[in-house]
C-alpha cells in the first residue's frame, strides 16, 4: 500500500512505451494481406515483344521477384542500380510490372492523348528509360490502366513481390530495395524457398 | 509597381483556371451517390487521413472507378468492400472489422469506462463511511447538548 503513489508513475511509463513503439512504426507500410496468398492472376503485354504477353502460369516452377517500377518513380531510380547488380548474380529471375506508364505520370495530361497512343507512348517511354537506366528485368510487363496494381494491392511504387514456386506471395517489399534489405532479408529468403521443393 | 500590382491580382486568377478538374462524374446521380457513400467508408493508401472520396491522389481515382464499375455490375457494397480488403488489408476500412486482433480496439473504452467508473463508485463509497464516524452514546449527548445551547443562542439574539 506504501507504493500506491506509484502507480501514477506505472501508468505513464506504460503510455510512453506504447508511444515510444508507435513511433518506431512505419505508418507507410501497410502489411499486405496477400502474403502467403496465391499471386493474382494476370496476363499482360511484354514490354520486349508486345504481341506476346506473360502471364502468372509462365513463371510457375521459379522462385521469382516481381518489381513494379514506372519511369516517372523517381524513388524507382534509387533501387535501380541495385536490381541491375542483383540481375548479373543470376539468382532470382526479375520480372518488371510497368505500371501506368503513361497515365501515372503527373505531368501528363491525359486528356491530350488519344486513347490509342497510348500504348505506343508507354513502350517508347520505357524502352528508353530501361535503354538508358539499364535493364535488370527477364521480362518487363505492361500495366497500362494498373489493374493488375490494383489486384497486387500496390499503393505506391517501387514495390517488390517475392513469389514462390507454386505461385503463391511469400514476401512483399515496399518502397526502394536497398542493399542492406536486399542482403539481410530478400536473398536469404530467396535461397530459403529455392530449397523448397 | 502598378504593374507588378496588376500581375499578382491577376495571378490570383489564374488559379481558377484549375477549378474544373474535378473527377468525372457518372451520368446516373444516384450511383454517383452510392459511389460517393461507399468511397467515404474506404481509405486511401497514398493519403492516409483521406477516404478515397475526398483524395485526389492517383489511386483514389482508380480505386473509387473501380467502386463505380462494379456497382454498375450490380456488386453490392459488402462485395466491393471484401474486393478492397483482400487487396489492401483491413486497412483500407474506417471501420475496422471484429476480429481477435482488434478486440482491444473495440472494447478497450468501455472496459476502461466500466473500470473507471466501478474505481469511482468504490472511492465515493469509502469516503461517504469515512466522513460519518460512529459516535458513542456520550459522544451524542453532547452534541446534542451543544445544538441546544446554540438554539437558544439564536432564539435569544
Amino acid at each position: 500500500m506504501k507504493a500506491k503513489f506509484l502507480v501514477p508513475l506505472f501508468l505513464f511509463l506504460l503510455l510512453v512505451g506504447f508511444l515510444g513503439f508507435g513511433l518506431s512504426l512505419n505508418p507507410r507500410e501497410v502489411p499486405s494481406p496477400l502474403i502467403n496468398k496465391p499471386a493474382p492472376d494476370f496476363t499482360l503485354a511484354r514490354l520486349d515483344n508486345p504481341e506476346q504477353s506473360l502471364g502468372l502460369a509462365d513463371m510457375r516452377g521459379q522462385v521469382w521477384l516481381l518489381n513494379v517500377w514506372a519511369s516517372w518513380c523517381v524513388a524507382c531510380r534509387q533501387e535501380h542500380p541495385v536490381l541491375v547488380a542483383l540481375s548479373k548474380r543470376k539468382e532470382v529471375p526479375i520480372v518488371g510490372l510497368n505500371y501506368k506508364e503513361v497515365r501515372g505520370d503527373g505531368g501528363i495530361d491525359m486528356r491530350k492523348i488519344p486513347e490509342q497512343n497510348e500504348l505506343p507512348m508507354a513502350i517508347d517511354r520505357a524502352r528508353d528509360w530501361l535503354q538508358s537506366h539499364g535493364d535488370p528485368y527477364d521480362v518487363s510487363i505492361l500495366d497500362i490502366n494498373g489493374r493488375v496494381g490494383i489486384d497486387f494491392g500496390v499503393y505506391g511504387v517501387p514495390e517488390t513481390f517475392l513469389i514462390d514456386k507454386k505461385g503463391v506471395i511469400r514476401y512483399k517489399h515496399i518502397g526502394p530495395i536497398t542493399p542492406d534489405a536486399l542482403r539481410d532479408t530478400i536473398l536469404p529468403k530467396v535461397a530459403a524457398l529455392k530449397a523448397e521443393s | 509597381m502598378r504593374r507588378f500590382l496588376l500581375a499578382c491580382g491577376l495571378s490570383l486568377f489564374a488559379l481558377a483556371g484549375y477549378a474544373d478538374t474535378a473527377a468525372p462524374v457518372a451520368a446516373d446521380p444516384v450511383l454517383e451517390e452510392r459511389v460517393m457513400a461507399l468511397s467515404h467508408k474506404l481509405r486511401c493508401l497514398v493519403c492516409q487521413n483521406q477516404s478515397i472520396a475526398e483524395s485526389d491522389a492517383d489511386l483514389a481515382v482508380d480505386l473509387r472507378t473501380q467502386v463505380r464499375e462494379q456497382l454498375s455490375a450490380g456488386k453490392s457494397e459488402d462485395e466491393i468492400a471484401d474486393y478492397m480488403v483482400a487487396r489492401y488489408g483491413d486497412f483500407v476500412l474506417y471501420e475496422p472489422p471484429m476480429r481477435a486482433s482488434t478486440l482491444l480496439l473495440w472494447l478497450g473504452p468501455i472496459v476502461l469506462a466500466v473500470v473507471g467508473i466501478g474505481v469511482l463508485m468504490v472511492r465515493l463509497a469509502r469516503r461517504n463511511k469515512e466522513s460519518a464516524p460512529a459516535l458513542d452514546e456520550a459522544q451524542r449527548a453532547r452534541a446534542r447538548a451543544l445544538l441546544e445551547k446554540d438554539d437558544n443562542n439564536g432564539t435569544q439574539a
